[in-house]
């Protein structure tokens, strides 16, 4: 936890004025009130005497100077704080970016499906906020603490001592209390979150079979686990509510106990003008001391965030660049000589000695169901995994000659599911080629049978698609990535399991014309079975 | 306030006013104990009474501490008991709203979203019960105790607090408004940013295929440079807002307390009354600033409200309100030209016809969007017609208990769902009464047995999203072998080998022929191989059947069935 916690503090290295800035507006923000209520006891107490106005001379301008003050400190702190927060994010993000690129896909197996992504993106969101909600309270409340100590020990020591005692003890004991109930009673309470998220999951997700299976009457097997489940959850909230409830009464006890302590010292040390004043500044500090304990609870939540990152961070990546510069492809052929290949030291091997001659312009489909390494070809020709023993002779040189982005160069790859990017569709097919122009998109397109849906679709080209492809058919997906796979200039082309979305109609006249399009390219055609279609089509086939 | 959600509070108000009473009693102790600080200084101070006599009115001001302490605890106490209440209340009725519309209405949601606003969302309203709406009340009950205790003492400081205290929840309202709406577009701009990066996350494989990786990361920083920049000018104005009210609350108390200072001076007020008000002075304007800071909680807890209720006022289909009992021995199933449309524009099934005699086999085909799943979806009674019936001999289905006739269906769905449970235990959903020996002879059937009996812990091995992740194959022999344990004279098969690879697809099609002996199977197939034997074919396109026929008959038409039976293979 502790090296965590440092590794944190270095990440905000380059915000450390901003940080110190936000931290003294903050400190001057309680500070004022500090100040309000003691110049105004000062004021009350002066007055009680029925001086000259005179005499109370400059306090009751310090009194709205404070009142003002506060204020002002407040929204410059809390713009400053903001400002940082933001800037820590883009820093957290670009950082965290550059060094999980490398590690996709074969290092994120482990975080696979979108849902733990979504953590993880959301683990970097909590983390922009460890300044705002964990650091910046105990270092506030440290300069409020000293400065209100300072300004009673330039009264009396003893008093000043009796209030630091207070201060210390309103810094370490709640916050310590709140620390050992988070992490009791915190694990069950993660526990039983995730227990909802499942059981909403499973009633969102398997309703059909809930409704079908689960018991007659509208699934009432399920709704008993579920009614169980949210009794258990909400008797365990009241509990936490009863600890924090308690907290929370310690807390009042604490403040004013101080200020009551302060006092009764006070009582024949101070002159008696000063008694209000040192009561009540001392009460007006805590409001410094008080935010720690919600503190507590973000640092341990942060912190955790921290490490998912950090463990993701750290991950070595499966390719590492063995030259600078790549080397230009001459051809577009493809050699793999006794290719052995794992994709776990423990695993089986995909590849055990492969060998497979594909020449320059050659039109070639890999046949093999699932688990023959039909997709492993893909990742081992795009770099994303390292094979054992052999080698690869792509486009006239060794695979591994070529830096990650030179190989990626060679192969244009039809995905079986692609990602479509939320934005518009000449927007998701430009990715391809970024200085393709609009011409050579819909002549892309036009060839991967894309173009017609596409001109149907509101805004045609411009059609905004939503999240991941919102609503397109598995099919026009398909068409997208072809369309992408087409646009992108490399001389092989590799097919992965191109009419698998597709009913077979269409599916077919897709392929006659990505053959005609495809001229002087090599193109590979990964598929589960033999068509005959294949045959007529001139594709020699191979058995992976 | 949003009504809708005050009206969630019904079912636990004593707990709600409880929170608030309390909330009331912890001001009454705090004036105590401020009087008896104010009582404590005044006669050290001015009277000069020796410690020892002070102790009575140091106990005071213990009791109103202990008072207070003690008061607070049990509102907090009493404002989880109502937000948790309330919590599970919505969950429990909100999931049973979703399952009356069933799966055929949760296909156009999104159902990633739905289970966030039922598992997180709600947890968002947390602190709207909790706090925000205590905190209304608190804000008018508190103010108005304590200003009822300063009438007496000092009609001057009584004025002062009379005429601030509005100003602040107008200048909340004034301001608020503008603030809100700033907050909300920066919410919104903040999730975009939020999905942006999540986007780019999730699409990074293709995005290293396309060698456009690197690229990207002078994007997000250009993007989150680009939204700081704009927040900062937006949060510039906004906090514009709590500065107001920061200085409104400040600056009032510094009033007051420059008001009681000069009138000490001529004597105008007495010092004992003057401390009071000045130690109670921040205390009156608490509850308003607390209100100010909680505004956060209502604004979220409207917008989840708005997800939350307009999942809760989709109507169910109107057919699940039958009562017969289903007959036993039923002879024929009728769809009698019956439409369905998703939206006006969209018709899914326009005038389909045909009668499904008990013990036929019959199967349904066509490309996507031809109805073929819709018409599956009427059948189990996902969706409801809305013209043409289906009758069950001479019976409406509609008339019949929508419990009793999904008795009467054992369903293999295109994505069979395995709950978080053991093997066993989600092939006795089928059966909840059925013994192991039961259990196994239904796996054995469904060709299952065999790779069950082989995992580690057998039967007992966990499964869904938390266990042992099944292939498609495996996962579709389980949902057989509780169709098979159902035991149900009418079979459903909605594409069950849709996504699974040719090796799997021999194993389940193997299983479903045996499932299907001596009972009425309607299956709804997209790859052509399984329908062969079916007794009767339907090719369903644009809604309406165009063909049907056994599959010589269809053969021999040399038709569109014909046709994609000619380009599978």
């Amino acid at each position: 936890m502790l090296k965590t916690f440092i590794r944190t503090i270095r990440l905000m290295r380059p915000f450390t004025r901003m940080i110190v800035l936000a931290l003294l507006l903050g400190a001057l923000t309680v500070g004022s009130s500090v100040g309000l209520m003691a110049t105004s006891a000062w004021m009350l107490s002066k007055a009680a005497l029925q001086p000259s106005i005179a005499d109370l001379a400059v306090a009751p301008v310090m009194v709205r100077f404070f009142g003002i003050l506060r204020g002002v400190m407040r929204y410059l702190e809390r713009l400053v704080s903001h400002d940082v927060t933001f800037r820590l994010l883009a820093h957290l993000r670009v950082k965290f970016y550059a060094a999980l690129e490398p590690l996709a896909p074969a290092r994120l197996s482990r975080h696979r499906t979108g849902d733990l992504l979504a953590r993880v993106v959301g683990d970097v969101e909590s983390l922009q906020n460890i300044y705002l909600r964990a650091m910046a309270p105990p270092l506030v409340a440290l300069l409020v603490v000293i400065g209100t100590t300072l300004l009673i020990g330039y009264f009396d020591l003893v008093v000043a001592m009796m209030a630091l005692a207070w201060f210390i003890a309103g810094m370490t004991l709640l916050p310590l209390i709140a620390w050992y109930n988070g992490k009791r009673l915190g694990i069950e309470r993660t526990a039983l979150q995730a227990e909802m998220n499942a059981m909403m999951t499973e009633g969102v997700q398997g309703m059909g079979e809930i409704l079908m299976y689960g018991g007659g009457d509208s699934g009432a097997d399920y709704r008993q686990r579920l009614d169980a489940l949210l009794e258990q959850t909400a008797a365990h909230e009241r509990r936490i509510a009863r600890w924090d409830g308690l907290n929370n009464a310690l807390d009042v006890m604490m403040v004013q106990g101080a200020g009551l302590a302060v006092l009764f010292v006070a009582l024949g040390r101070l002159d008696g003008i000063l008694l209000a004043t040192v009561t009540l500044a001392t009460i007006a500090a805590f409001e410094a001391i008080t935010p720690l304990t919600p503190a507590v609870h973000a640092l341990g939540a942060n912190l955790s965030a921290a490490q998912r990152l950090y463990d993701v961070m750290d991950t070595p990546p499966a390719v590492r660049d063995h030259n600078r510069e790549s080397p230009e492809p001459q051809d577009g052929s493809l050699h793999l000589r006794d290719v052995v290949f794992r994709y776990a030291p423990d695993a089986p091997p995909v590849f055990d000695g492969v060998t497979l001659d594909i020449e320059s312009g050659a039109r070639v489909a890999l046949l093999g169901g699932s688990g023959r390494g039909k997709s492993t070809l893909v990742n081992l020709l795009a770099r994303f995994y390292e094979y054992d023993a052999g080698t690869v002779t792509l486009c006239g040189h060794d695979l591994r000659d070529y830096t990650q982005a030179g190989a990626r160069a060679c192969v244009a790859v039809m995905e079986q599911r692609t990602y479509l990017f939320n934005t518009s569709i000449r927007g998701n097919i430009r990715i391809a080629r970024p200085d393709a122009t609009d011409e050579e998109i819909v002549a892309a397109a036009q060839a991967a049978d894309a173009h017609d849906f596409i001109m149907n679709l509101p805004d045609g080209y411009d059609t905004l698609i939503g999240e991941d492809g919102g609503q397109l058919s598995g099919g026009q997906r398909q068409r997208i990535a072809l369309t992408r796979a087409l646009l992108k200039r490399a001389p092989i082309l590799i097919l992965d399991e191109p009419v698998a979305h597709l009913d077979a109609t269409t599916g077919n006249a897709i392929l006659r014309t990505v053959f005609d399009q495809a001229a002087g390219r090599t193109v590979i055609l990964l598929a589960h079975q033999h068509s005959a279609l294949f045959d007529e089509m001139g594709l020699t086939s191979v058995a992976l | 306030m949003n009504k809708r959600l005050w009206a969630e509070t019904r079912i636990a108000r004593a707990a709600f006013w409880l929170t608030v009473a309390l909330q009331v009693v912890v001001a009454v102790f705090l004036m105590i104990q401020a009087w008896a600080l104010s009582q404590i200084i005044n006669r050290a101070y001015l009277l000069n009474t020796p410690l020892d006599q002070l102790g009575d009115w140091f106990a005071l001001a213990l009791f109103g501490v202990g008072g207070r302490a003690l008061a607070g605890w049990l509102s907090a106490v009493a404002a989880a008991r109502l937000a948790t209440a309330i919590k599970a209340d919505l969950r429990r009725r909100t999931m049973a709203h979703l399952l009356a519309l069933g799966p055929a209405f949760l296909k156009s949601e999104r159902s990633g979203e739905i289970v966030t606003t039922l598992a997180e969302g709600v947890e968002k309203l947390d602190s709207y019960f909790r706090e925000y709406l205590p905190a209304i009340l608190a804000a008018i009950f508190i103010p108005l105790c304590i200003i009822i205790v300063v009438l007496p003492l000092d009609l001057l400081t009584f004025l002062v607090m009379l005429l601030t205290a509005p100003l602040i929840p107008l200048f909340m309202v004034l301001i608020g408004k503008a603030a809100g709406y700033l907050a909300r577009q920066q919410h919104a701009r903040m999730s975009q940013l939020g999905a942006h990066f999540v986007d780019v996350m999730q699409g990074l494989v293709t995005l290293r295929l396309l060698n456009r990786s690197r690229f990207q990361i002078k994007t997000i920083r250009r993007i989150t440079e680009d939204f700081r920049q704009a927040t900062m000018g937006v949060l510039r104005v906004a906090f514009l807002s709590s500065l107001a009210l920061e200085l409104l609350a400040t600056l009032s108390v510094a009033i007051v307390a420059v008001e009681i200072g000069i009138r000490l001076l001529y004597g105008g007020i007495a010092f004992d009354h003057a401390l009071f008000l000045l130690i109670i002075a921040p205390e009156y304007y608490m509850p308003l600033r607390t209100l100010g800071a909680r505004f956060h909680s209502g604004t979220e807890g409207a917008a989840v409200a708005e997800r939350l209720y307009a999942l809760m006022d989709q109507p169910p289909p109107a057919a699940n309100g039958g009562v017969q009992p289903a007959p036993d021995t039923w002879r024929a199933l009728h769809i009698d030209d019956v439409h369905f449309a998703y939206t006006p524009e969209r018709p899914a099934l326009r005038g389909v016809s045909l009668t499904i005699e008990r013990g036929q086999q019959i199967a349904i085909v066509g490309d996507s969007g031809g109805g073929k799943t819709t018409l599956s979806a009427l059948i189990l009674r996902f969706l409801d017609q809305q013209s043409g019936v289906i009758r069950l001999d001479d019976t409406r289905l509609n008339d019949i208990a929508v419990g009793a006739w999904r008795d009467q269906i054992a369903w293999v769905s295109q994505k069979p769902y395995l709950f978080n449970a053991s093997i066993a235990e989600n092939i006795r959903m089928g059966r909840p009464d059925a013994t192991d020996e039961q259990i196994v002879t239904a796996a054995r059937s469904a060709d299952a047995h065999n790779f069950i009996s082989r995992l580690p812990a057998g039967y007992d091995t966990p499964c869904g999203e938390r266990g042992l992740h099944l292939s498609g194959g495996q996962a579709q022999r389980i949902a057989i072998a509780r169709a098979f344990l159902k035991d149900a004279p009418l079979i459903v098969l909605d594409e069950p080998t849709a996504n699974l690879d040719t090796a799997s697809e021999a194993l389940v099609i193997g299983a479903l022929r045996l499932l299907a002996q001596g009972r009425t199977v309607i299956s709804i197939a997209h790859r052509l191989n399984t329908v062969i034997e079916a007794d009767m074919i339907y090719l369903l396109a644009d809604g309406r059947i165009v063909e049907q026929g056994d599959h010589q008959s269809l053969i021999a038409q040399n038709g569109r069935y014909a046709q994609m039976r000619r380009d599978y293979a």
